[in-house]
Formats: structure tokens, sequence, C-alpha cells
């Protein structure tokens, strides 16, 4: 159907529609008066159209399915929404035109969930999925979330609904929910945004923003979608085009700097690599693997995301490698200074290297290519005698091809024995590890060592992944292996990412068969519990285990360190930290959102049966929650 | 290997030279223990975590254990006299010391390697 003919059909539809009789009209009533005439909205668009004398009412194809076809372009699996009146017209695009798959509409409870359900599939899956949101009252929800996918280098795709055109917003609720310029109020933590003004603009910006999403340093960026442009007709002879996605390939080291890095390292007598937000893909933690074995140099992996190996040998993260080093590699690494200065906080805030003097300190680190001034998150200035701007996994292969062309035999003698005393070490770290975990092993509360050696026995031998939690005494005990096994945690510290970020993780692993583990705070699971219905509602297989100290137990010790200060009220320490009175009860929670519970469990020797229970449940394909009542950290 | 027999031969003679701890109410202890946040960074059986070190059942001898408290060298916060008395940090060190010790990690088969 042409336009002429497609503008007639739809004249007729609008005229029978008028014609209907009012049933809500009272027979008795005096006849009501003509309505006067309807004044035509001009909008832009309306402006230009042909003038119409009766009304349009229906339309086949509107500017959000060609919206659709373009995400369909991009590859996205998923679209994560609270839904919305300001993009009404592109859900219900995803869902009809679209068939709701590819992207699968994912309905949520709250903006923030959907955005860190993002964060932990995009960590998992290595791309990002979509968002849907409101670009005023959705995006202030959601802020939060972007935050913390911002300062943990991760990518998601935000699209805010927003009407533009002042003289088309239905009065009340959509003026509220308009905007003059949506991404404003993210634009400090977000890499980019755009507001197109056309559907091809849209087009090239939505190419345009996957493109500099998933490009290393990583980060959120925000489209935003005018409500007109997704509802107006799209006429059949609009000639759109959708553009073709380069993705770059990330930045390598300078070959220079490389060589002068590997120099380095191959000299030194206690070389140290510290791995933060390295493996990008599975090959990085194959290439850090392959560049610690050949210089059999100490790691110590921060945990950012799955680096190394959790029982590697030359896994050193529980020992004090630090001091002793005199070469440093910092790969990925957020805060360099950290890792060679102590900090004491007490009244007056000291601080002292940790370092021996003439540690050379090396840094590679997309970090170095990208920043912004007003959110401090790129940590205290470290100066780094070598600093290569560049993506670490990247440089990875070359460093290790340096590393070998430096390589002597007397060099590798060298190796072989400081790998030996290397090894030594890890595996009697190990051993502390287990002494540690057994003090308090009947106490109740549950310790959170035997709470982590307690999963461990239930999951060991699926092809599990932890996909939250702290990662302390896990990290410790169970045997990560698999560029899969950890994502590290929120980036920003912004309480509330552990329950979505989990979800969304869960969901990425359902389609690879994997076991996804969640190891939940309580403190955190309380800003937006509804996630755990999304996951009953999509099937999502997930074994949650609350750490449940009942207190939000960070801020609680602080709040007492400033009693302690003042030796005042030391007693009342846990005044407006403490999550008693009543206590909660998750298991009832997760129940009443549609999730297999168990609990509260103070008993250590009922962990064990009820997790096994739970195993069952999600191995069936669905979400199972545990509640264990534990010692605070 | 001098240098630690020597550190620990001073160290051995320094704990006999030291005063035994005052006797204490170990009962009165744990709930000076939770009362006063001690839990927070060491747990309720004072066996450690992420925040603070294990500190039972054999915590230091009782005048390092008296001087860290007051004094602390890293970040725990300070007690002072007048939150804490000498006694009510004799009744918290019985309160370490009467925590049982752990079963044998070779007795745990969820700690095997």
């Amino acid at each position: 159907m042409n336009r002429r003919g497609f503008l007639k059909r739809a004249s007729l539809a609008g005229a029978a529609a008028i014609a209907a009789p009012d049933v809500g009209v009272d027979a008795q009533a005096p006849a009501p008066r003509a309505p006067a005439p309807a004044t035509p909205i001009m909008s832009a668009s309306a402006e230009t159209a042909v003038l119409l004398d009766t009304e349009v009412l229906t339309a086949d194809r509107t500017g959000s399915d060609f919206m659709v076809d373009v995400l369909k372009s991009l590859g996205f699996d998923y679209i994560c929404a609270n839904p919305g009146s300001s993009f009404r017209g592109i859900h219900e695009s995803v869902i009809n035109y679209g068939g709701n798959k590819s992207p699968e509409l994912i309905t949520c409870c709250h903006e923030e969930s959907s955005v860190a359900m993002g964060h932990g599939y995009a960590k998992v899956e290595g791309k990002p999925l979509g968002v849907f949101a409101h670009g005023t009252v959705g995006l202030q929800h959601a802020a939060m979330a972007i935050y913390n996918a911002w300062c943990d280098r991760v990518p998601v795709y935000v699209m805010l609904g927003n009407q533009l055109d002042a003289t088309l917003r239905r009065p009340g609720a959509e003026w509220a929910h308009s905007v003059q310029d949506a991404a404003a109020m993210v634009r400090d933590f977000s890499k980019w945004d755009d507001a197109p003004m056309s559907l091809q603009h849209f087009a090239e910006s939505a190419v345009r923003a996957y493109k500099i999403a998933v490009t290393p340093p990583m980060a959120p960026v925000v489209l935003v979608l005018n409500s007109e442009m997704q509802e107006r007709p799209l006429g059949v002879d609009v000639k759109l085009a959708i553009p073709r996605l380069a993705v770059p390939a990330p930045p390598q080291g300078d070959s220079g700097a490389v060589a002068e890095v590997a120099r380095l390292l191959v000299a030194a007598e206690h070389p140290v690599i510290v791995a933060d937000r390295v493996a990008r893909t599975p090959a990085g933690m194959k290439h850090l693997i392959e560049l610690a074995e050949t210089l059999q140099a100490a790691v110590i992996d921060q945990g950012g995301r799955m680096n190394f190996p959790s029982r590697h040998p030359l896994n050193q993260s529980q020992a004090r490698a630090i001091a002793d080093a005199d070469v440093i590699l910092a790969l990925e690494v957020n805060d360099i200074w950290g890792v060679v200065n102590s900090f004491r906080d007490q009244l007056t805030r000291t601080s002292r290297p940790t370092t021996k003097p003439g540690m050379k300190l090396v840094s590679v680190t997309t970090g170095d290519l990208y920043v912004k001034s007003n959110y401090q998150d790129f940590q205290r200035f470290a100066e780094v005698d070598l600093a290569i701007a560049a993506d670490a996994e990247a440089t990875l292969p070359s460093l290790i091809e340096a590393v070998r062309r430096a390589l002597t035999p007397d060099g590798k003698r060298r190796f072989e024995s400081r790998g030996a005393k290397l090894a030594e070490a890890s595996s009697a770290a190990l051993d502390r590890s287990r002494l540690e975990a057994s003090y308090a092993w009947d106490a109740s509360p549950v310790s959170t060592a035997r709470l982590c050696a307690e999963i461990w026995g239930q999951i060991k031998d699926e092809d599990w992944a932890l996909v939250n939690g702290t990662g302390g005494w896990a990290r410790r005990l169970w045997n990560f292996e698999k560029s899969y096994q950890w994502i590290g945690s929120s980036g920003g510290a912004g309480v509330g990412y552990g329950a979505p970020a989990a979800v969304g993780a869960a969901l990425a692993h359902k389609r690879h068969g994997r076991f996804a583990v969640n190891i939940q705070t309580d403190g955190d699971l309380m800003y937006a519990p509804g996630v755990l219905w999304t996951a009953a509602h999509h099937r999502i297989p997930l074994l949650s285990v609350m750490h449940n100290n009942r207190a939000y137990h960070q801020e609680l010790m602080h709040v007492q360190k400033m009693c302690n200060r003042h030796s005042r009220g030391i007693d009342r320490g846990r005044i407006g930290s403490e999550i008693v009175d009543p206590p909660i009860d998750y298991a009832k929670v997760a129940q009443g959102l549609g999730v297999h519970a168990e609990g509260p469990i103070t008993d250590p020797r009922e962990v064990g049966p009820a997790i096994a229970r739970a195993v069952a449940v999600v191995k069936r394909g669905e979400p199972a929650l545990v509640d264990v009542v534990s010692q605070p950290r | 290997m001098i240098r630690p027999l020597v550190v620990l031969a001073f160290a051995i003679i320094a704990q006999a030279s030291q005063p035994p701890a005052p006797s204490g109410d170990a009962e009165q202890g744990r709930t000076l223990f939770v009362n006063n946040g001690c839990y927070q960074c060491h747990n309720y059986e004072g066996h450690g975590g992420a925040a603070g070190a294990r500190l039972a059942p054999n915590p230091l001898p009782w005048r390092g254990f008296v001087s860290y408290v007051r004094a602390p060298r890293g970040d725990m916060p300070p007690y002072t006299v007048k939150v804490m008395s000498e006694q009510e940090l004799a009744d918290v060190y019985a309160y370490l010391r009467s925590r049982p010790r752990p079963p044998a990690v070779s007795n745990i088969p969820l700690l095997a390697r």
C-alpha cells in the first residue's frame, strides 16, 4: 500500500470511530452539545505533513519498528525494563513487531535492577544488553546502577523515553516525565549520549553508541528516544539505512614501552603482577597465566575480573608479596596508589609506602586513555615509572613475546627456583585459610567461612559460576579455574548491585547451561528485592544463599569508629545500621515473589541439606534462596 | 635463622615477665564484647574475619592486649578507659580465652583440599 492509500484507509477508520454510539450517555439526559472542533496540535512533523480532512488513528508501522530493526542488527538478546509510557512505542514494537525475541523484553520491578542486570550480564556474556527507562523518573532510579557500571568499566546500553515536543505532551504526568536534556544527570558517569532528531539519526547514533560502549575502557552509554519519533507512522517510501558496526580492536601498548617492561621483568628478582580488571574475555586469563609462568612471577589478583586461577601455584593473593617486590606490573588496576601504600583511618589520617626503595612500578591501563573530572573514582595519583596507556589484555601477547625474547638460560634457572618458592607459599596460604576457616566452625550464627564451605560442598561438581558475593572466603577456599567463574563486584561500591547483577549474570549463564551461585547480603537485597520476582518470572536459574548478618555492617563499623573516637555512646553504635526488630524473614520475602526458599537457618548443621534442596530446584531451571543467619564478616 | 630465634627468645622472656591477666567473668565478657562492638570486626566468637584479626581462644598476652586496645597501631578504633575499664577488658579477655578450640581441619571433610 502506498502512502496515499494508507492515509485514506486510516481516515475511514477514524471516521467510523467518531460515528460509534456513546454507550456512556444517559438516554433521559438532555442531548449533549456537539463537541467543539478539535484543534489540531501542530507538531514539527505535522507542520510538514499533508493536511488531512479526517483523523488517522492507526498505522501499520511506526518509527519504533525501525528502531527495533536497528537493535536487532546490533545483536541485543535482551531488553530490561520497568514499563513506562514514554517508551510505549518501542515497548510494543519489541514484543509484537520484533516477536519478543533477540531482543526479548525482561520485566523488571525497578530501573536500578534493569541496569544492574545489564551490568552482571555484560561481564559474563561480553556484550551489553539494552535498558529502557523513562528519561526522568526512570533514569533517576537507574542512576546509581549506571554509576556502578561506570566505575566497573562495564558497557550498559540505556535508552530513555522522552517527549521532546511540548505541544504534544498529554497534560499531567507526561509533562513531569519530560525533560530538555535527559542524559544530563548521568553525563558525568556515562561515556557518550545522544538525543537523535530523526530515525536515520537514531540508526547512526545507535551504532555509534554501541561501538563506543564496547571499546575499552568500556562504559555505559545513553540514547534518548523521542516518544513522538517512536510513535510517528513510518511511510513506505522513507529511505532508512542501518550502518554497519565494526567494533574497534582495543589499543595495544607501544612496542618500545612493552620491550622495556619485558626487560625490567626479566631482570627482576621479585617481580609481582597485580591484576584487577584485566580479563575481558577468556583469552585474558589464558595470557596472564602464560606471562606469569614464563616469568615464574607472583600474581596478586585483586578480583575485579576472573584474572587468575585461585589455586595456581603462582597466585600470591593471600600472601604479602608487595613488600619484597622490585618490579610491580599493575594491569588494569584502578587504585595503583593503594597497591603500594597503606592508609590508616584514625583521627589523623596517615599513609606510608609499603614497598622497598628502588622498586619500579609499571602500569598498563585504559584508565590513562579516558577520565572525567567530577566523580572521583579515578583514585589517588600514583607515581609510576612507566605508564602504558593501553588495554592490558590486548597488550599481554606482545609482552609475553617480548619477555621470551629477553630470556637467558641463566634467567630461566633463576625463575624455576623462584617459582618453587612461590608454589610453597601458595600451598601454605591455602593451608592457613583452611585452618582459619575451622575456627568457630560450629558457631551460631554461622561463620562466613563455614557458609562458603557448605556452598562449595554442594556445587563443586556442577559447572558453577559465582556471580555475586564478597568473594573473601569463597576465593580463599574454592577452586576458581575457569574464565567465567567470577565477575568481580559493583565497581562503585553502591549497595543494591548484588541481587540484580546476580540475576543478570545468571541470565547470561543460563544459555550456556551453567550453575550460577549468588552469596547475597541482606542489606543489598533490600534495595530492590523485586528482582527475585524477575528471576522467577523469566525462569532464570540462580542459587542465592543469604549472608544475613542483619546489618549494614560496613557502615556499622564506620559509626562504631566514630563512637570510639569520641568515647561516648559506644554501646549505641548499632543504631541506624542494624536490620533487626523485626528481623527480616528473607525466605518469606522470596516465597512471596515466587522463589523457592528456606530459612532463616541458624544451626550450621542445617545449612548443607537446605542448600542441597535448593540446588535441585535450580537444576530444574528456577531460582532458589536459602537464608542463613551469619556472623558479621 | 639466628634472628628469628633471638626474637622468639625475647618474646618468651617478655611473656614470662608479664603480669597475669586479672580474673574476669567470661559471661560478662561476652556481653561487653557484643555491646561495645568488638564483634563487628572480630565476629561473635572472636574468631576474626575480613575486617579484624582472630583473637580467640589465644589472644595476645594480657599487657599487649590492653596496650593494643587502648592505642591500636592499625585501623582499629581505640577503646579508652572512659568507655571500657581494665576490669571490663579482663572480662572480655576471659571470654576470648573461654572460646573452644576448633576441630582439627583433617576432621572437617568440607575443608579437604
